[in-house]
């Protein structure tokens, strides 16, 4: 038996022949685009990236450039397109405010490991260091938030410098790569051409799993009684789902996919437990909790995913497979660790597997498969329909009318983020695309004008808050000066539901500061102000209208569902206990002898 | 635990901010970093000394590795490395404690490289324990300033015992 596969690691995309000769750093940096492939990026301009967007106009070229009306938008629209398609997003900004208006999605792009390249206007360098109008440290600034950075010191290195960029926002664990221009080099002029080779001494991000780690690990599997699939993020950037699913058929064991990976793996899959952590089902919770081996497949044991440590799966041991190697062992103790492309690890192991003996294999998981599917019958995601029209419902809705299409569901970050993320069904990788690692507010509106213009014709729904939505809704603008037809869809409670929920748990039901109003705007004129369709639904019986007109519109459109407040997600578990301390609805707490 | 990290780095901006960053931001404890020029230009080394008792050491490896300008990480035991510190001392000294003092100097090798009324100053390049014994004895006679450059340290080329295994190299 062999460890090793052919199936080659995602290749470097192919460079695109472009014009060279003399220009100035500005026309450079299109070249170095129009180079990687790049067809369309996201930014507004400003004094100390003026030069760039001189030659924008100036010179004949084929990327396009979308003006936002906030570079936050910008960032997350390159996200929004990045996550849709696998390829580098790219956003622009000048220097100063521009630059640190970026913070907050290259911050996002870094925590949920997404490719992007940011460039920045800088002042001149001459004036780098004195205060100077619009001057901000942005290599200083974005250190800690981006794979890695450069600040241009000399026009010459521009062509090596987004090389290497794009290269290390991709390869590896994909990341956010920082560019800083100053404007006088922008403008000066030198030999341009654009490199082939790469010099990276420092950078070796491709790795093939380790044979002995791979056969280990496929040893444990056959071993184990109560093996869990635990699944994250990390596939869908490897773009190893294929691999995945040939894998979990396979072995034939649960799967568990974090909130990163929905759509990795198909929900409606007999195999699928779906979201586990603070607002999974029972049912995923307690499969992690009693396994007895963690198949851990690009995860990486968030806080939100384990709940306390120590008491997460307490008597599993741990198979955990990553690019980065600083995943291992970092949160979670690893027993077997195998670092490596998961186009390579996976399809090695799937081997491994069934080369063993067969009798070696079926050390039986059926009485444990069983007990699974006891839990998922007996202990669903539950609401009540009584009251106010519930977010649960519109999700059900929206999950029923459009399954035989294929939708790209983006979300803002609350109560309806986790209720989309329960409630709606994914079949396809990279078709929900949500702020996991830092929670980014603002996030599904220009995420969803991103994605949109990657697929012009799919249908794209951002499930949105009515706080969220009001964090970025000026990209309205956006999409209706260039017709993308995204649906924007506010679960609008007119609370910061979220913190409202924990408020009404954790601090006494002291309501502080998270009332918001839900008249206010009114989302329907607002909408309308825009140029955009604008659509409400008070009650149950409006739901499937409103949403076949938004779906039927092509238009770009705000839906404001007006929902209950007072309604939770449950299952919680409360942040830092353990799975085990799952709470949930008063009548929906029968299940406590069945938990574990 | 203590541990000795000799870090191969590219001489490109930013890369001291880009390593002392990371150890602010995982929250690492640096107990001492000396950086300086090597046999190559466009090479630097750093020698970091890390206090370990909250991260694995093998967690700081790896993300020092995660930086692109990061070359080799070397973890130095005592045993496999030559490990320097220089220290500068001024101490008090009464004209009767004069002599008294530039005994003890000679005795950890230390030199006397500055005398005034009523002090003496020492430096003193020695294994930065030396350097700890040496300050303890002086102390009774009152250390007035004091510094330190942080420690460097270079692997040993005994082939023995790289043979033996007894040399880490983290990769
Ligand atoms: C930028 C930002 N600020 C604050 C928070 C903290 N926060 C998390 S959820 C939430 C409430 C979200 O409200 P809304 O968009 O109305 O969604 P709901 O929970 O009501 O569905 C807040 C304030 C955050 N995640 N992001
Ligand atoms: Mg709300």
């Amino acid at each position: 038996m062999s460890a090793t596969n052919p199936i080659p690691a995602r290749p470097d995309t192919p460079r695109v022949a472009v014009r060279t000769g003399s220009m100035t750093g500005a026309e450079a940096i299109i070249r170095c685009l129009e180079a990687e492939g790049v067809d369309i990026c996201w930014g507004i301009p400003g004094g100390a990236i003026l030069p760039l967007y001189d030659a924008w106009a100036r010179v004949e070229h084929s990327v396009r450039h979308i003006l936002v009306r906030h570079e936050q938008g910008a960032g997350h629209m390159a996200q929004g397109y990045a996550r849709a398609t696998g390829k580098v997003g790219v956003c622009i900004g000048t220097s100063g405010p521009g630059a640190t208006n970026l913070v907050t999605p290259v911050a996002d792009a870094f925590l949920d490991s997404t490719p992007l390249i940011v460039i920045t206007g800088q002042v001149p360098t001459h004036l780098i260091g004195s205060d100077a109008f619009q001057e901000a440290d942005t290599t200083g600034i974005f250190m800690p938030i981006t794979k890695h950075s450069y600040l241009i010191t000399d026009v010459r290195d521009i062509p090596r410098v987004f090389r290497e960029a794009f290269h290390i926002a991709r390869t590896g664990r994909p990341g956010p790569v920082l560019v800083d221009i100053p404007k006088d080099l922008a403008n000066a002029t030198f030999d341009f051409s654009y490199p082939e080779e790469i010099d990276l001494p420092g950078y070796r991000p491709t790795q093939t799993g380790h044979p002995l780690q791979v056969q280990s690990a496929a040893e444990a599997i056959a071993r184990a009684r109560r093996p869990v699939l635990y699944v994250g993020g990390g596939v869908l950037n490897a773009d190893a789902c294929t691999e995945l699913h040939a894998f979990a058929e396979a072995v034939g064991i649960p799967v568990v996919t974090t909130l990163m990976a929905k759509g990795a793996f198909p929900d409606s899959h007999p195999l699928c437990l779906g979201l586990p952590g603070m607002h999974g089902s029972k049912f995923a919770n307690w499969a992690m909790n009693r396994a007895d081996l963690l198949v851990t497949i690009g995860a990486r044991f968030d806080d939100r995913v384990t709940g306390k440590l120590d008491a997460f799966a307490p008597g599993a041991k741990v198979i955990h497979m990553d690019i980065d190697p600083a995943e291992i062992d970092k949160n979670r103790k690893a027993d077997v660790p195998i670092v490596g492309e998961l186009r390579q690890v996976l399809p090695a192991l799937t081997v491994a597997y069934l080369d063993l003996r067969a009798e070696d294999r079926i050390a039986s998981k059926r009485e444990w498969k069983d007990q699974v599917e006891e839990w998922r019958f007996k202990h669903p995601f539950r609401y009540r329909r009584v009251g106010p029209l519930k977010t649960q419902f519109v999700m059900e809705r929206f999950r029923d009318l459009l399954a035989d299409r294929d939708v790209i569901w983006t979300t803002g970050v609350g109560q309806h983020q986790m209720w989309a993320a329960q409630w709606l069904k994914v079949e396809k990788p990279r078709h929900f695309i949500t702020s996991g690692g830092l929670g980014t507010m603002g996030f599904g509106v220009p995420a969803a004008i991103g994605a949109q213009m990657a697929y012009p014709d799919k249908t794209v729904i951002n499930i949105d808050g009515d706080g969220c939505f009001q964090m970025t809704m000026q990209e309205l603008a956006t999409a209706v000066s260039y017709d993308v037809p995204a649906i924007h869809a506010i679960l609008n409670n007119g609370w910061l539901g979220m913190v409202r929920q924990w408020q009404q748990l954790f601090h006494g039901e002291r309501y502080s500061e998270t009332l918001l109003r839900n008249d206010l705007p009114d989302y329907v004129k607002l909408a309308e102000s825009f140029g955009a369709l604008g659509l409400r639904a008070e009650t149950e019986a409006d739901v499937d209208r409103v949403i076949m007109e938004a779906v039927e519109s092509r238009r770009p459109c705000v839906i404001d569902f007006r929902v209950d407040h007072e309604e939770k997600v449950y299952p919680m578990v409360p942040a830092g206990a353990g799975s085990s301390e799952m709470i949930d609805e008063p009548w929906d707490n029968d299940w406590v002898e069945d938990g574990v | 635990m203590h541990h000795t990290l000799s870090v191969l780095v590219e001489n490109s901006p930013g890369v001291l901010a880009r390593v002392a960053g990371l150890f602010s931001r995982r929250g690492f404890n640096i107990e001492s970093l000396a950086v300086g020029p090597t046999e190559r230009d466009d090479r630097s080394r750093i020698t970091l000394r890390v206090d370990c008792s909250q991260h694995s050491i093998g967690q700081v490896v790896k993300q020092l590795y995660k930086l692109i300008n990061v070359l080799k990480v070397n973890e130095l035991t005592a045993d496999d490395a030559i490990e320097r510190e220089l220290m500068i001392v001024r101490v008090t000294a009464q004209p009767a404690d004069r002599a008294d003092l530039i005994r003890l100097g000679e005795v950890f090798g230390a030199r006397v490289c500055d005398v005034g009324p009523t002090s003496l100053m020492f430096e003193c390049l020695e294994h930065p324990d030396k350097l700890h014994a040496f300050e303890e004895i002086l102390k009774p006679y009152g250390v007035k300033e004091l510094v330190r450059t942080g420690r460097v340290a270079l692997r040993k080329s005994t082939p023995e015992r790289t043979r033996s295994g007894r040399m880490r190299v983290l990769a």
